[in-house]
């Protein structure tokens, strides 16, 4: 008996009848073993300096918030600001990335540190990003017990650390990025390009902030 | 779902008589276009990127046996699992199979097309499995028993105050007296009532925009986040989509990325782009533990190699429909099945059959807005003329219309009898409307001339005109 898949390559190859197979599949190889890249606009093409300030405001665009701090030092400082301005509970949801775990926390004496995925009951979450996009002004989060996705959607207000040195001018950098860091072919369970907070358009056209994911999106660039 | 698209005429009847769905159409008129163009206008390089898009797919289709072969083959790779489906009853029973070997009860779905395609949700519910909508739009016309009337925006076609009605009716647990006159408090409370469900759900299914060959990923896009608490929730994800969704390298889904977004919604990225690989790995504290992912053909392989294949690249945007003059005046449930507008006149013909929607693509203007505007530089118009074709080569179209088309193509195959007739007519008709300038009705048309008056013609035919400039000139240079 035929199977469902055998059934379905054999219409495919049956209308594509006449082409060589042979160069067909050298071509495929190729491909994908080059991952060629396409257009890249000139946008964020730019010197260290220019893409990150891109960077802030593409996200600033897009509704987010964005500080800017010198050091990771500074970080635990920024997170309890941000708490504060906004009267949310002083608690933060945050994983096992080390770039975050080791920071001065025990200087924000009443800070609660929760580590580990969301329970869906944190009004903050924490995340370190692995990479940023000032073309677009994009977060990049993989997935991962230092990141766990359930950080990015269940709290209200979502604040992700962004080291600048990790902010490229486009997408295809940060996939040469994430190629490098899993090996080629190889990736996270889950990886987060997240531009802006959570929003809906579906009742008459009207944009909303904070449809299912967090309302507020904070950006801590450092450096 | 039953399909009406028989029926268009009627549908398009009523639809200009909704007065509800006349003025949410307008939220179309109003949107969609103007946030598209600025997107566009701030992208110089944004039509070097439709031809890279549209390079980068046809590239795929004629190697789609190859990177399907390569998707699957790193799908199982990362600890997934693929399933194929020749047919919209083979996906759904893949479904059904998942669902009672997991002892699934409810089911939470990303918004995906390809389940409206598979008509899943009426199935699952005769199943006894409670499918629950999650994106706000689906939300909404899953509990007014309805289908969406727009790819990208599922409830356009609804006003706010029906929104309300609705929450009313359905979330009976809720103090009577709640405060529902803003759209921001309506969706509060169907984030509150929905946040519920993505725990409570065995499964999570999501369609997916992508499917990456390199990596075996599936991505989504979207703005809510209602598609990721769906498939990171839940024990099993399972993703549902058609086998053109392939591209093959992460670098073209980035190409493609750029035109998707600005096209639909005049976005320069949705809020959530999310590639999704295999289930949760070993360490993990979140994501699900299974991740299945049905790859359905229901009609797209017999596309391939036909004037139809370019269709294929479709991405889904709805930038064909939102700059229609025939969608803005209807809405998209008067098309009669799951795809709307330019994009659904070319599809719906190939997966339906052109005797059913046959229609569709005769509802055309053919202003060509559509093809000006597709991020993937599909020829809509182009492949609506081939259906007209092939509709009339089968004897689809009514009588009047094929005596009408044989009187022209009889005149137009014999040019000086053409002019002989135009000659004639011309003038008469010249004659005739010159007081007014127009007719308000004719004999034969009444059909055309009860929306709009026919200009009266100049009192000679163009071809007259030109020969008369012609020799001028001819005279002038001698």
């Amino acid at each position: 008996m035929t199977t469902p898949r055998a059934a379905i390559l054999g219409k495919i190859r049956g209308a594509l009848s006449g082409a060589d197979d042979s160069a067909r599949r050298a071509a495929v190889e190729a491909r994908l073993s080059k991952a060629p890249k396409g257009v890249i606009p000139a946008r964020g093409q730019l010197d260290d300096v220019s893409r990150i300030d891109l960077f802030c405001a593409m996200a600033e665009k897009v509704t987010c918030s964005v500080a800017r701090v010198r050091s990771h030092d500074h970080v635990p400082k920024a997170v309890s600001d941000y708490l504060r301005a906004r009267n949310l509970p002083h608690a933060i949801r945050v994983g096992d990335d080390k770039r975050l775990k080791t920071l001065p926390w025990d200087q924000i004496k009443t800070l609660e540190i929760r580590r580990g995925a969301s329970d869906g009951l944190d009004e903050a979450g924490l995340s370190h990003a692995l990479a940023g996009v000032a073309e677009t002004g994009t977060l990049v989060l993989a997935s991962g017990k230092d990141n766990p996705t359930t950080i990015n959607f269940l709290p209200e207000h979502h604040i992700v650390v962004v080291d600048a040195k990790d902010i490229a001018g486009d997408l295809e950098t940060v996939m040469a990025k994430v190629r490098r860091k899993f090996g080629k072919g190889e990736m996270p369970r889950t990886l987060n390009l997240i531009t802006g907070p959570s929003r809906s358009g579906d009742i008459e056209q009207k944009i909303i902030l904070g449809a299912h994911g967090p309302r507020a999106v904070h950006l801590i660039v450092v450096g | 779902m039953q399909i009406t698209s028989p029926s268009f005429k009627q549908n398009a009847r009523h639809a200009l008589d909704d007065v509800q769905l006349q003025k949410a159409l307008g939220n179309v008129r109003a949107g969609f276009i103007d946030k598209r163009q600025k997107a566009v206008d701030a992208l110089p390089e944004f039509d070097a990127l439709r031809d890279s898009a549209r390079d980068i797919k046809n590239h795929t289709l004629e190697n789609l046996d190859l990177y399907l072969e390569a998707y699957e083959q790193k799908v199982t790779a990362s600890g997934g699992q693929v399933h194929w489906a020749e047919t919209a009853a083979d996906a759904r029973s893949i479904v059904l199979d998942l669902c009672r070997t997991r002892g699934a009860r409810t089911v939470t779905k990303g918004k995906s097309m390809i389940t409206e395609e598979i008509a899943l949700n009426d199935f699952l519910d005769a199943s006894g499995i409670v499918p629950v909508e999650t994106d706000l739009g689906e939300y909404i016309i899953q509990l007014r028993g309805e289908h969406p009337s727009h790819i990208i925006a599922p409830a356009v076609h609804v006003n706010q105050d029906q929104v309300e009605a609705d929450f009313r009716r359905v979330h009976t647990h809720l103090p009577v007296d709640r405060d529902l006159t803003e759209p921001e408090t309506l969706l509060d409370e169907a984030r509150k009532v929905l946040r519920a469900k993505y725990f409570e759900a065995d499964i999570g299914i999501t369609g997916a925009n992508f499917l990456v060959a390199e990596t075996g990923s599936s991505i989504i896009v979207t703005n809510e986040g209602n598609g990721d608490l769906t498939q990171i929730l839940p024990r099993i994800h399972v993703v549902i989509a058609s086998i053109e969704k392939i591209v093959p390298t992460l670098n073209d889904a980035a190409q493609i990325l750029r035109v998707l977004a600005r096209s639909a919604t005049g976005q320069d990225m949705s809020v959530y782009t999310t590639l999704s690989t295999g289930p949760r790995r070993p360490g993990d504290p979140d994501g699900p533990d299974e991740y299945h992912v049905i790859l359905l053909d229901n009609g797209r392989s017999a596309m391939l190699g036909t004037e139809f294949q370019e269709m294929l690249r479709c991405i889904r945007c709805g930038a064909c429909m939102n700059h229609c003059p025939v969608y803005h005046s209807i809405g998209g449930h008067a098309y009669g099945w799951v795809y709307p507008g330019p994009m659904g006149a070319v599809l719906t013909p190939a997966l339906i059959g052109v005797e059913k929607g046959g229609h569709l693509p005769n509802a055309s203007t053919f202003c060509g807005r559509c093809e000006s505007v597709c991020p993937m530089k599909i020829p809509l118009p182009k492949m609506m003329r081939h259906w007209r074709e092939k509709e009339f080569e089968r004897g689809l179209n009514p009588a009047t219309q094929r005596w009408g088309l044989g009187i022209w193509a009889f005149f137009a195959r014999r040019p000086q009898l053409y002019a002989l007739a135009t000659s004639i007519v011309i003038p008469v008709l010249g004659a005739l409307g010159k007081e007014k300038g127009r007719f308000s009705s004719l004999p034969f048309a009444g059909g055309w001339t009860k929306h709009r008056e026919l200009p009266a013609p100049e009192t000679r035919t163009f071809r007259q005109q030109w020969a008369q400039r012609e020799a001028l000139k001819q005279g002038g240079t001698a």
